[in-house]
């Protein structure tokens, strides 16, 4: 006998309340613009998602996989961030190292400018970086070391460039972090030779080559005909990011992370740039595209289009036999930057989904506008939100899967709601078009999962 | 070749430290919060702090995790955190009405000098016409000063020492197990049941950490001590800090036989046959009843597969890590599986860790003892006398890969592996446990390495 499926919960009424403070970053979409209050520092006590200024440099220039990442400070910021992403490297494996100067009372009482010297020179001569990267963290924005001065003096002795990266965690948020990296990394932008380098070359910037997603990107564009001078930051090297300058084009993913570079290495050496998204069959073909219309090359676009028509062939009867099971199951987003938000609207729509709740971290408000745009009316759009609303909304909005990262993953399962991390600890490759099948896979598990048939926020669908 | 390993030398006094062993203060803190019925942790500093301990206890406990912060800016550095603290106190009283609010400090609001109990008195100032205060326990963790096992204990007391103190006496007992997992803090309440005894633990995380499944949304999650239990302390017939390596100022059982004249005892961890004898022993002395029969039996069951499995551990090579106290329990049982422990390193330095691990340590095979090591010292310890199997939280994965050396987990963190909070350590149970792991561990390795694939081994 058939048991009969009642659709599940549409009453809940969530107890929790909006907080005054966060009323004007909490917005329901009816066609028109959204005026959402965003790009503000965290509200205190909301119990915002987002990390801090340190977090946002050290997550951008982690993957650069040659240098020497130290952190300037007591042991927790670098506890916290040992091994934190899984950007993959073709090579050597740094990165994966954790620094720290370990400060102490003594040091924040006396200052830790001479610990930080002797850590930087004793770690140099251990492990032969190409370059080390020094995070200030909280506390050396206070004990008022000088660390640029430590820097120049290492960077003297040991010839190697040593960058200071100003991450003090209050001085911002998570986007100021991206912009310090990028500070840091335009001082080593410019000091390689570009000689060789093809006039039909790009920049990767703002892939970080988590579960190897770079290295197909890398190979998309090689296929079209296309050179990649450096990968910023995923699977990075020192040497090719001090010659990136010699590159013709700057492809960016990412909103926040690497537009900082890009316009630096615009203004500096005339470097155009292009904002991309390498998730989902849309967005993944006008990267592709868009770089072909850049070089003016009508065989590059003939390249692009055949290796789009082999690729998504390849995925699209896998992908129309999950859409029959996904068909109008309702999807909350909330990402880091929002940009990846649209691609994951668009996808999941591809997949016959519907987001009904979509936020951010770092979004601003042309970002928002997109969003509202992109999504149907009634959707809820959150900046900057918190485990409370996201529990709020998930049962108002009767969500049947998260797509998030490590933080907002118990929430979804706490409720009986599949989920899907797409954020820096993801072991698949969601990017490119063999991404989303991938992305389309991981989803298509968790929605489908029997578990939910024995949670209790779903007790009536087993009647 | 530049490559993730390490420089070879172990007499090297490092600057730097390469991948720590220990956490900081205020991870302790919120972990120890977490186990109070309606409290939310409050971290006065930076937002990323809450951030970053949120995640990491995530990847271990897997559950809804909400560590408030009071988010400073640039100008609460410069000026001062009152602002972002009262405004962030207030915001977590309006969205989550907690009971109580647990109040650790960070470096930043450490280092500007904030007076966290000036701000308090504002607070309740501000809020006393207010029902449903909740109370506000502060503790300072400062995160230069010790590790995530040193503001675990400091907020333990700190719990402990908010209760007003006129009770009468009462039936219950104070237990203080340290940083346990919540299997074994479900496994302590029922053992003190067993015993006919009325348990207050501090904490208790063992549903608030890992609880059922949701039908609605909990600001936070049902379970944990409440306070009224906590306020009947001052008047238990009895309590036990599990502890050998805290000193007892920082010891809240310490503490309620010095404030309020409680029977106050400090036990071993009961991690072996030993330890859980004295428990045992103690449990039966306190509560004036002999061992329940379902001990006995454990304890028999352990004995018995101990000897069916001796010889698979006999002179088995292990290197032990972790925070102090739990690095000794795990060299303790190692020691009385017959096992050769090479190394006992403790991440957080302990005071006097040295002499106090020699005493617990049989005295004829002592190990390599390393105090406040990095994994940098462990790996270089490892490496220069190598051992068969390690033992200790997942942060040891890294080395263990490197040197091809089994790894078997226990305590926390456990972050590639399904399961952690659900290990049991203690009693005889938890060696049970522990001793089929470890036994399985080096079997597994023995047939995946053997050329001819025993059925039988």
């Amino acid at each position: 006998m058939e048991t009969p499926v009642m659709k599940t919960r549409p009453d809940t009424d969530s107890r929790i309340a909006l907080l005054e403070g966060r009323r004007g970053q909490v917005r329901e979409t009816d066609g028109s613009p959204v005026d959402m209050a965003c790009g503000k520092a965290s509200l205190a006590g909301a119990v915002s998602q987002r990390a801090c200024v340190f977090c946002g440099s050290r997550v951008v220039l982690y993957p650069i996989v040659d240098a020497l990442h130290i952190v300037h400070g007591p042991i927790g910021c670098a506890a916290y961030t040992w091994d934190i992403r899984g950007s993959l490297s073709s090579g050597p494996e740094l990165h994966r190292l954790s620094f720290s100067t370990d400060l102490r009372e003594k040091d924040v009482i006396y200052g830790g400018e001479k610990k930080l010297h002797a850590a930087l020179c004793e770690l140099i001569d251990d492990h032969a970086p190409k370059a080390a990267f020094v995070y200030s963290t909280c506390i050396v924005g206070l004990i008022g070391d000088d660390v640029e001065a430590v820097c120049r003096s290492v960077t003297k002795l040991k010839g190697i460039p040593v960058l200071p990266v100003h991450s003090e965690g209050f001085k911002g948020t998570k986007k100021d972090g991206y912009a310090a990296a990028c500070a840091a990394m335009m001082k080593l932008v410019g000091t390689g030779d570009t000689a060789g380098i093809s006039k039909h070359s790009i920049n990767i910037l703002g892939d970080f080559n988590l579960a190897g997603e770079i290295w197909i990107i890398r190979e998309y564009y090689r296929r079209m005909g296309v050179d990649v001078v450096a990968t910023v930051t995923g699977d990075g090297r020192v040497d090719d990011i001090k010659r990136c300058h010699g590159a013709a084009l700057n492809v960016v993913q990412c909103s926040g992370s690497m537009i900082h570079l890009a316009r630096s290495m615009k203004e500096k050496y005339g470097t155009p740039f292009l904002r991309v998204s390498y998730f989902g069959i849309e967005d993944m073909s006008r990267a592709l595209y868009d770089v072909a219309d850049h070089f003016e090359s009508a065989e590059m676009r003939a390249a692009a289009g055949e290796l789009i028509r082999e690729e998504v062939s390849e995925i699209l009867p896998q992908l129309t036999a999950m859409r029959g099971d996904l068909n109008g199951k309702r999807v909350a987003v909330y990402t880091g930057g929002a940009f990846k938000a649209f691609s994951l609207v668009r996808c999941l729509r591809m997949l016959g989904m519907k987001t009904v709740v979509a936020g951010s971290q770092t979004g601003n408000k042309d970002d928002y506008n997109e969003l509202a745009e992109l999504c149907d009316p009634g959707t809820v759009l959150l900046d900057d939100t918190n485990p409370l609303e996201l529990a709020k909304y998930i049962q108002e909005k009767d969500v049947d899967l998260f797509i998030g990262g490590v933080k907002e993953r118990p929430i979804a399962y706490k409720l009986g709601v599949a989920f899907c991390d797409h954020n820096h600890e993801r072991k698949i490759a969601l990017a490119g078009f063999v991404g989303l099948l991938n992305f389309a896979k991981e989803v298509h598990a968790s929605v489908m999962s029997p578990v939910w048939n024995f949670v209790p926020r779903k007790r009536e669908a087993r009647i | 070749m530049i490559a993730a390993k390490m420089p070879p030398g172990i007499s090297r006094n490092y600057a730097s430290s390469c991948n720590a062993c220990r956490q900081c203060t205020p991870l302790g803190a919120c972990l120890a919060f977490k186990g109070v019925e309606g409290a939310v942790p409050f971290l006065h500093g930076s937002q990323g702090c809450a951030t970053y301990i949120r995640r990491y206890l995530i990847s271990h406990f897997r559950e809804p995790m909400d560590i408030a912060s009071s988010s400073f800016s640039e100008e609460a550095a410069i000026f001062g955190g009152e602002r972002n603290f009262l405004l962030g106190i207030e915001n977590v009283m309006r969205q989550y009405r907690p009971r109580v609010i647990g109040i650790a400090t960070t470096c930043l609001s450490e280092t500007i000098g904030d007076d966290v109990p000036g701000f308090l008195r504002l607070l309740h100032e501000r809020v006393k016409d207010q029902k449903d205060v909740p109370r506000f326990v502060h503790v300072s963790t400062p995160s230069y000063t010790g590790s995530h096992i040193d503001g675990f204990h400091e907020t333990v007391r700190a719990l402990v020492a908010s209760a007003p103190g006129s009770v009468s006496l009462n039936d219950r007992v104070g237990v203080f197990p340290g940083m346990v997992s919540p299997e074994d803090l479900r496994f302590l309440r029922d053992v003190f049941g067993d015993f006919g005894l009325n348990p207050v633990l501090v904490p208790d995380y063992s549903d608030t950490l890992d609880g059922p499944a949701w039908e609605n949304y909990h600001e936070m999650a049902p379970g944990g001590t409440t306070l009224g239990e906590i306020d009947q302390l001052p008047g238990a017939m009895a309590a036990v800090d599990f502890t050998r390596c805290v000193p007892a100022k920082h010891l809240a059982g310490a503490h309620l036989h010095q404030a309020h004249g409680v029977f106050s005892s400090r036990l071993a961890p009961p991690v072996g046959i030993a330890a859980t004898d004295a428990w045992m022993k103690w449990m039966g002395d306190v509560s004036g009843r002999d061992l329940p029969d379902r001990h006995t039996r454990e304890r028999g069951r352990l004995v018995d597969a101990l000897v069916d499995g001796h010889k698979y551990l006999s002179g088995v090579r292990v290197a032990v890590y972790g925070e102090p106290d739990f690095a000794l329990s795990l060299a303790v049982i190692c020691s009385e599986f017959g096992m050769k422990v090479t190394l006992l390193a403790a991440g957080g330095a302990a005071a006097d860790f040295p002499a106090v691990a020699q005493e617990a340590l049989p005295s004829r095979d002592l190990p390599r003892i390393l105090n406040g090591a990095d994994f940098r010292d462990i790996e270089n310890a490892v490496e220069a006398n190598p051992p068969d199997l390690l033992l200790g939280h997942s942060k040891g994965y890294a080395m263990a890969r490197r040197l091809g050396i089994p790894l078997v987990r226990a305590g926390f963190p456990i972050h590639d592996r399904f399961g952690g909070q659900r290990m049991l350590h203690l009693g005889y149970a938890g060696a049970q446990r522990l001793l089929d792991l470890l036994i399985n561990t080096l079997l597994d390795h023995r047939q995946t390495e053997s050329p001819v694939g025993w059925s039988y081994l």
